[in-house]
């Protein structure tokens, strides 16, 4: 269970996997620097302007389309510690599980550059702009127990 | 107990217990799949557990990016040989007897009715269309599955999709599908399945219902389900590898929903830019071409082939317009040029090649420039997916890309005459 606070960045409904990382970057060689060409289509340049542990408030169907896991390592690589949707496509959804991308499955209205604060243990997204909290419902006791052990590999490293 | 659907059925299988709606179940996987994309990511993460493989299971094909199209693409389709021999993985499947990979689980007997696979790419949910339960998932599932044979799956609940009437005169599954997503939104079936059935479902060619479940993906869909029947049977008599199990769901099944389509109501359908959402009657639409586009896993299959180039056989492409004809696979390309497929496209004035994903997903062999439109029979039409983000794709079946070839604006067959 963790806090995480930071700058928020609106996006709206529909947010694809293609325009969250393009297909041209999907090459071995830009797996260490996938964030600096995340959304470069639709919004180019913000992810110059992500700050470590900014937050994604989206609409509906977060990351739909292409399986490509390069979505939320791209996220991550360019500073976002969480998004927070209305509703996610299910395998953006279990991608971020396994490479640590927190998500969290609430409608919110924050307006883009406010500081947001989510709490997963208290199931609360505090937009500090104005105070007003939102709460969450947390994830199913399997899916969180797969987050805290880290995802699946490491699931199955501890089995080993 | 109420009865199964055909994901409540197979899903139970394959993880030993009464799996229904909404339970999470640990399941035995048949195969898992993985391309030159999504591959490496899943190499690296399961040699970190210095666990042996599941060898029989892996089934590896480059498509994305070969035959390779630049040092960097070249660079991860050797990542995939050295992992296939490094690993002694005989279901490796170099260029040349490689192809959209979709097709290949298909040619080489992979997918089959009642089989439970995994694919790291979205659009595994196409073989759903012989009646397996397969979806896509991600490269760190991939090599969690490449290590134990098991995945976890929460079991959907699922949408019947019933179907009557019979599809008119160049009509078919794409617009079929097309209609289907832009009825109930690109997020219309998240985290359910999509179930065939009604009267008309056993008439429906298997190559529509590959086409059809092969765009479950974009309404959200986990899965798209044709349950097996003689139609399917024959389709892989000749193909399949090893043993089945023809799955059907239970006559007192329980459904989320029940939807209807009457397919002798369905016209010619486009998916305007930018989400497949935006189908619309052919009819309605005045869009001047640059590009035709002909291949992918949706509409990639000897049948698309044999269609458009009924169309486009003794006419020319439109002066201006490039019309790209990319089969799925090896037999598909072998197909064509023993039908003589070949030689109409090409005297039409279409640039025909290999198998490969190529411009589909802006790959390359057919990206678009800035202000360039085109129509194409691939399945997403979101921004910049074929190249510039300032160019745009129109999805549509075979019939009306082979016909706006030749007009040099989105038609149907029709308006040939």
């Amino acid at each position: 269970m963790t806090i995480y606070r930071g700058r928020v960045w609106r996006f709206d409904d529909h947010v694809d996997t293609d325009q969250i990382i393009p297909a041209e970057r999907l090459v071995s060689e830009m797996l260490n620097c996938l964030g600096d060409f995340a959304f470069e289509k639709v919004r180019p340049g913000i992810s110059e302007k992500m700050k470590d542990g900014d937050i994604i408030v989206a609409g509906k169907n977060f990351g739909c389309g292409s399986s490509r896991e390069h979505a939320p390592l791209a996220l991550m690589d360019a500073g976002i510690s969480c998004v927070v949707a209305e509703s996610f496509s299910r395998i953006f959804f279990r991608n971020s599980i396994n490479t640590g991308l927190a998500l969290v499955e609430c409608k919110v209205d924050i307006k883009e550059g406010s500081e947001a604060e989510v709490d997963t243990s208290e199931g609360t997204i505090r937009d500090m702009s104005n105070g007003k909290v939102y709460n969450f419902k947390k994830h199913p006791d399997f899916i969180q127990n797969l987050i805290e052990s880290g995802g699946l590999i490491e699931t199955i490293r501890r089995k080993k | 107990m109420k009865g199964k659907t055909v994901a409540e059925k197979i899903l139970s299988a394959k993880s030993g217990r009464d799996a229904r709606a909404g339970d999470i179940v640990e399941a035995d996987v048949d195969y898992v799949m993985v391309n030159d994309v999504t591959g490496p990511i899943a190499f690296r993460r399961f040699e970190s557990l210095g666990l042996p493989p599941k060898r029989e299971k892996i089934v590896l094909i480059p498509d994305h990016y070969v035959p390779n199209k630049d040092i960097a693409s070249a660079e991860q389709a050797k990542e995939m040989r050295e992992f296939a021999g490094r690993h002694g993985i005989g279901n490796y499947f170099e260029v040349g007897r490689s192809g959209v990979c979709h097709q290949i689980m298909i040619d080489e007997g992979f997918a089959a009715p009642g089989r439970l696979i995994v694919g790291a790419d979205s659009h595994t949910c196409t073989y759903g269309g012989l009646g397996a339960f397969s979806t896509g998932i991600g490269s760190t599932e991939a090599a969690a599955v490449f290590a134990t044979g098991r995945l976890w799956f929460k079991v959907p609940e699922s949408v019947k999709i019933e179907l009557t009437g019979k599809f008119r005169k160049n009509v078919g599954g794409k617009d079929l599908v097309i209609k289907i997503i832009s009825d109930m939104g690109v997020d219309g079936a998240i985290y359910q399945a999509w179930e065939f059935g009604g009267p008309a479902a056993g008439d429906v060619p298997v190559s529509d219902r590959l086409t059809i479940c092969n765009m479950a993906i974009e309404a959200g869909a986990k899965a798209g389900i044709f349950p097996c029947d003689a139609k399917t049977e024959e389709y892989i008599r000749d193909i399949v590898k090893g043993d089945y199990e023809a799955v059907v769901p239970d006559k007192d099944a329980v459904y989320a929903k029940v939807l209807k389509y009457d397919l002798s109501e369905l016209e010619p359908m486009v998916a305007c830019p930018h989400l497949p959402e935006n189908g619309r009657p052919v009819r309605e639409v005045d869009v001047v071409i640059d590009q035709a586009y002909l291949g992918s896993c949706t509409n990639g299959r000897i049948e698309d082939m044999r269609i458009a180039a009924g169309i486009i056989k003794g006419r020319k492409v439109a002066p201006g317009v490039r019309m790209i004809v990319v089969p799925a696979s090896p037999s598909v390309q072998r197909a064509m040029i023993e039908e003589g497929l070949m030689t109409i496209f090409m005297d039409a004035g279409a640039f025909v090649s290999g198998p490969t994903c190529g411009a589909c997903l802006g790959g390359y062999m057919g990206i678009l420039a800035e202000g360039e439109r085109a129509v194409s029979s691939t399945n997403r039409n979101f921004i910049g997916r074929m190249g510039h983000k300032g160019s745009e794709v129109y999805l549509a079946g075979p019939e009306v890309v082979a016909a706006s070839a030749v007009l040099g604006r989105i038609a149907v067959p029709e308006d040939l005459s």
